[in-house]
């Protein structure tokens, strides 16, 4: 409530800038409406003043006062047309521009305001965002301290499992899989352990199920045979090797054996529907949407610009791990036939290419 | 909720700006004293709103609001707090911000003056910034909106890019800005003069301390920002002829001329058509400089906003500005009442040909820059045009300028004596000849244009120093008595005298340039790198972390043949939140040349590739500007009132005629 007082004052304030010299009379000194003559009168008694602190000789002087002279003659010529001060259309001009002023400034304000601003949050408490605040400074100084401790004693593998998910969660994703590595080497493997090291390594490389990864999560099935992160992947690996009913048949089994209400569950389900496959219960789904349209434009807008104007062997390999990404093996093998033709003069950039093209196991394709 | 009302007060700035453009225009056509007024106090208001967003804003930077996805961009909370202040506008949006934040002060100063500017002028001004506001103002509400909320709000932002996080970087944004909205005054004023019919030596009084003003704040950011790219970005150099570079050098030239113009305007009342045309150039250049960075229409360092909407944008009021502007000339400027003629060997004619030798090269450093993305544009092919094409063309400009400047500036007013001054400038020249010979003697090798350069530079030292001199000094004359004329003289000679010797200083600095020694080599530790008679040792390499950033940083101890100097220290940073590396220099100043070690990578043995550069002079460089600048601050102080007091021709020819 007090915020919208406050906006009301603010607007007030604006619109009396604009009303309170409307309403003043004698707001104007003499010297503004006629400031030529005052100039010159100005300029003869400076040069006065030169001559007699002998900057000026008196040749000089006489020379200066003369041409400031004449300016001053045709200067006092031209201001002779009156401002007009008074009389009814002064009135009638001055109330219009009052009306102007009372009514655009709010109107625009607020229109602006309202399609740009968010005053839905002008009530947001802002207690919660002072509590978010503190946390996060409580945040920033443990992991500073844990960080500290690691280096001096890196074999402290519960530090390096305590840490990880921090990192991943302020954005240091290379630095959760070094964590998660670190912490598997010291305290041995485990299979939620290591299918939380392979899930950063799968998040650092924007969702791409390496054979690296891939191995990590066989591994952790192997400890732990019912691993639901580890059997996910596993069955996103298949996809994304095109090998679509490997990977319905993992994912079909990993929902028949979810308990109910797994929060895996609706994850799984969308990848089904994204395969073809009716999901067994069909729930509605809370998590936003992401929006595939974006990405598919997004890769579609790539692969234009490097079909006719050319780019960098990443940005080629790129285009190929996107299109592996989204199921279209043809596609990424089609695009990896294309980038070596456009790279062939590149040594370094066909092994890049190629390298990639290795890792997603399109090598099927090449001669 | 400060944010939501900052938001509020943009937009409510929006109104009045639109109030301030409509209502002292129309007072000003029908000569209603009372809507004149007007202009005054919603040019204060306005400023009031902006200047309330612009804190809102920095209060969520300081505060790290991560609610506000401006803050979540380009903040940390780990980040320090002069780069969480600097970060404001260290960013697209925040820096648009600063930029109305300016426009918005200056129109405010302009209001202010209430006895200083005929009400009528100050009018139309007020209308000209007020449209300029709104423009500006909508671009930032409807395309770069820095009070974009995101909720839920991120944990932690995404931090300032690593380059930025500088303290050079922090102050040139402003003093750039300053210097770039400054001449937006000049060009309100020029329209004004144009809409209004009427322009005089009054107009060009009142105009010379904004242009000023600008000029020496624009020098200082260009400085500023040459300076941050010398030590920041590794490379050792100091100008790169790139786009954003030349789009701050282009108002710089134009400026100038427009200042040297106004000067002949004020004291002859002629050149004023032209003057007008060189304001509405200059504000135009700024804006283009703008365009050129915020639109991202070339890929640079700089060119921290890439997005095609926000171009469109800007290139409209580019065009509906300059368009607007020109024709407005193109129709108005018959109008005007012409000054007089005035003979050729004068000192009006002395500045009449710096000011197309100004014009000329502001026009080649704009198809340098422009040329490039037209060829983009048309063809689809990239191509820079780098350091040749400026040296083959700007360089044959400038010099010929530097040679004439003193002889200009020596020259009387109204009917000036070519020989008589040659005369006086006899000293000058010999002196400048002798120090060339020296610097050949001296120095084995280099260039042949080094010590002409050096020559050059102490030419035109000499030559400004030399107006004082003869000013002030007169055969027999006890020092005492000169030394009193010399402290009377006006602060505006002072003040030409010294930004012209500012030129002179940066002539030298650059011509040094060219003794510059460098050495690369990858060493370990304890071993030595060499350039010319300076030597790096590498004693260790040790690894630190900070709160945004970790760093390996290298510490040389430095000699000048064997002798110890002391130690610098060369880091390699990586800024941890992007992931982005950066180079920060070590340098050493030894006199006014300066050591500069710089780390390449950092080998698995442990040894390290450094490049170490020895740089005479260098510092003459940014000496040179800041000296220039402050010639332009003491002249600013210099109310005194102009006129052009024509010298009888019966005078001796050896008596100087005071140029004030």
């Amino acid at each position: 409530m007090v915020i919208w007082i406050i906006l009301l004052l603010m607007t007030a304030a604006a619109v009396m800038a604009v009303l309170w010299p409307l309403s003043r009379h004698r707001a104007i000194t003499a010297e503004q409406l006629d400031p030529d003559t005052q100039f010159y009168r100005e300029q003869i008694a400076e040069i006065e003043r030169d001559r007699e602190r002998g900057v000026l000789q008196a040749s000089e002087a006489e020379a200066a006062r003369t041409e400031a002279a004449r300016r001053l003659l045709r200067a006092t010529g031209m201001t002779a047309n009156a401002f007009t001060n008074l009389g009814e259309p002064a009135l009638r001009r001055r109330r219009a521009a009052s009306t102007l002023a009372l009514s655009a400034i709010p109107i625009i304000a607020l229109a602006l305001y309202g399609a740009y601003g968010s005053p839905h949050l002008l009530t947001h408490p802002p207690k919660e965002q002072a509590q978010a605040q503190g946390e996060r400074l409580d945040l920033l100084a443990a992991v500073s301290q844990i960080e500290t401790h690691l280096a001096q004693n890196p074999q402290d593998g519960r530090g390096w499992e305590v840490v990880a998910p921090v990192y991943l969660r302020m954005g240091r994703v290379e630095d959760a899989v070094k964590a998660y590595e670190a912490a598997v080497r010291s305290l041995g493997p485990s299979a939620d352990r290591l299918s939380n090291w392979a899930e950063v390594m799968v998040l650092a490389k924007d969702g791409l199920v390496s054979s690296e990864a891939q191995k990590i999560f066989e591994q952790a099935v192997k400890l732990d045979k019912s691993s639901p992160k580890a059997r996910y992947y596993l069955a996103v690996a298949a996809e994304q090797d095109g090998q679509m009913d490997k990977a319905k048949q993992a994912y079909s089994e990993l929902l028949a054996e979810s308990p109910e209400g797994a929060p895996w569950a609706n994850v799984v389900r969308q990848r089904l529907a994204g395969l073809g496959v009716e999901p067994p219960v069909a729930e509605q789904d809370n998590a936003p949407q992401i929006g595939a349209g974006d990405i598919a434009r997004m890769v579609s807008g790539l692969a234009e610009r490097l079909e006719t104007q050319g780019g960098s062997p990443d940005e080629w390999a790129r285009l190929i791990r996107s299109y592996a990404v989204l199921g279209q093996r043809d596609k990424a093998k089609a695009t990896a036939e294309r980038a070596r033709q456009a790279l062939a003069q590149d040594e370094a950039g066909l092994k890049t290419v190629d390298a990639m093209a290795r890792e997603l196991k399109l090598t099927d394709a090449e001669p | 909720m400060f944010v939501e009302a900052g938001h509020f007060a943009l937009a409510l700035a929006l109104g009045l700006s639109l109030i301030q453009t409509i209502v002292p225009f129309w007072g000003a056509r029908t000569n209603d004293p009372v809507l004149m007024s007007v202009g005054r106090t919603t040019g204060l208001a306005v400023f009031g709103c902006i200047a309330f967003a612009f804190l809102a804003l920095t209060v969520a930077y300081v505060t790290s609001d991560f609610s506000v996805v401006n803050v979540v961009e380009n903040s940390h909370s780990a980040k320090p707090l002069i780069y969480k202040l600097s970060g404001v506008w260290g960013n697209h949006e925040g820096s648009m911000l600063l930029w109305i934040l300016i426009l918005a002060l200056f129109g405010a100063v302009v209001a202010l003056a209430r006895n200083s500017i005929p009400l009528k002028l100050q009018a139309n001004t007020l209308a000209v910034q007020g449209a300029i506001t709104i423009a500006f103002l909508l671009f930032i509400l409807l395309t770069s909106n820095p009070f974009t909320r995101i909720i839920p709000a991120p944990a932690e932002g995404q931090d300032l890019n690593p380059l930025l996080q500088d303290p050079g970087l922090a102050i040139h944004p402003p003093l750039l800005y300053i210097g770039y909205v400054g001449f937006s005054i000049s060009f309100a004023f020029a329209i004004a003069a144009l809409i209004d019919g009427r322009i005089d030596a009054v107009w060009a009084r009142i105009v010379r301390p904004w242009t000023l003003g600008a000029w020496a704040f624009l020098t200082l950011g260009i400085a500023m920002g040459s300076y941050w790219a010398y030590y920041e970005l590794g490379w050792g150099g100091w100008w790169f002829w790139d786009p954003v570079e030349n789009a701050s050098l282009m108002p710089w030239l134009a400026g100038t001329a427009l200042l040297h113009s106004t000067v002949v305007m004020e004291k002859r009342d002629a050149l004023k058509v032209w003057t007008i045309l060189l304001a509405i150039l200059t504000f135009s250049l700024s804006l283009l400089g703008t365009f050129l960075v915020r639109s991202g229409v070339l890929t640079s360092v700089h060119s921290f906003a890439v997005d095609p909407e926000r171009g469109t944008f800007i290139l409209g009021i580019l065009i509906l500005f300059i368009g607007g502007s020109l024709a407005l000339f193109a129709w108005r400027a018959p109008l005007l009442k012409q000054g007089g003629l005035f003979a050729p060997v004068s000192r009006e004619g002395a500045l009449v040909v710096n000011n197309l030798f100004l014009a000329t090269a502001c026009a080649t450093v704009l198809i340098g820059t422009l040329y490039p993305l037209a060829l983009e544009v048309v063809t689809g092919e990239k191509i820079s045009v780098g350091a040749p094409f400026f040296n083959f063309t700007f360089l044959p400009l400038i010099v010929p300028l530097l040679l004439l400047l003193p002889l200009g500036q020596t020259l009387a007013w109204k009917r000036g004596n070519f020989l008589g001054t040659a005369q006086r400038l006899y000293a000058v020249l010999g002196l400048s000849l002798l120090a060339t010979m020296a610097m050949f003697a001296i120095a084995h090798g280099g260039p042949v244009a080094a010590p002409l350069g050096i020559g050059l530079g102490v030419y035109l030292v000499l030559g400004s120093l030399n107006e004082i001199v003869t000013r002030s000094w007169s055969r027999g004359a006890p020092l005492a008595v000169a030394w009193r004329k010399a402290a009377g003289l006006p602060r505006s000679t002072w003040g030409a005298v010294l930004a012209h010797a500012g030129v002179g200083l940066t002539v030298i600095g650059i011509a040094a340039t060219a003794w510059g020694v460098e050495g690369l080599a990858t060493v370990k530790i304890g071993d030595r790198i060499k350039a010319g008679d300076y030597e790096a040792r590498l004693e260790r390499v040790v690894p630190r972390i900070e709160a945004n950033y970790r760093e390996d940083v290298a510490v040389f101890t430095i000699f000048r043949q064997g002798h110890e100097l002391g130690s610098l220290e060369s880091m390699k940073r990586l800024y941890v939140t992007r992931g982005m590396p950066t180079t920060e220099a070590g340098i050493m100043t030894v006199g006014l040349g300066q050591v500069y070690v710089s780390l390449g990578e950092v080998q698995a043995d442990g040894s390290v590739g450094v490049r170490i550069y020895y740089k005479p002079l260098v510092l003459l460089i940014w000496i040179g500007a800041l000296v220039m600048a402050l010639g332009g601050g003491v002249s600013l102080t210099d109310r005194r009132l102009r006129i052009g007091a024509p010298a009888r021709a019966k005078m001796a020819p050896g008596a100087p005629v005071p140029a004030e």
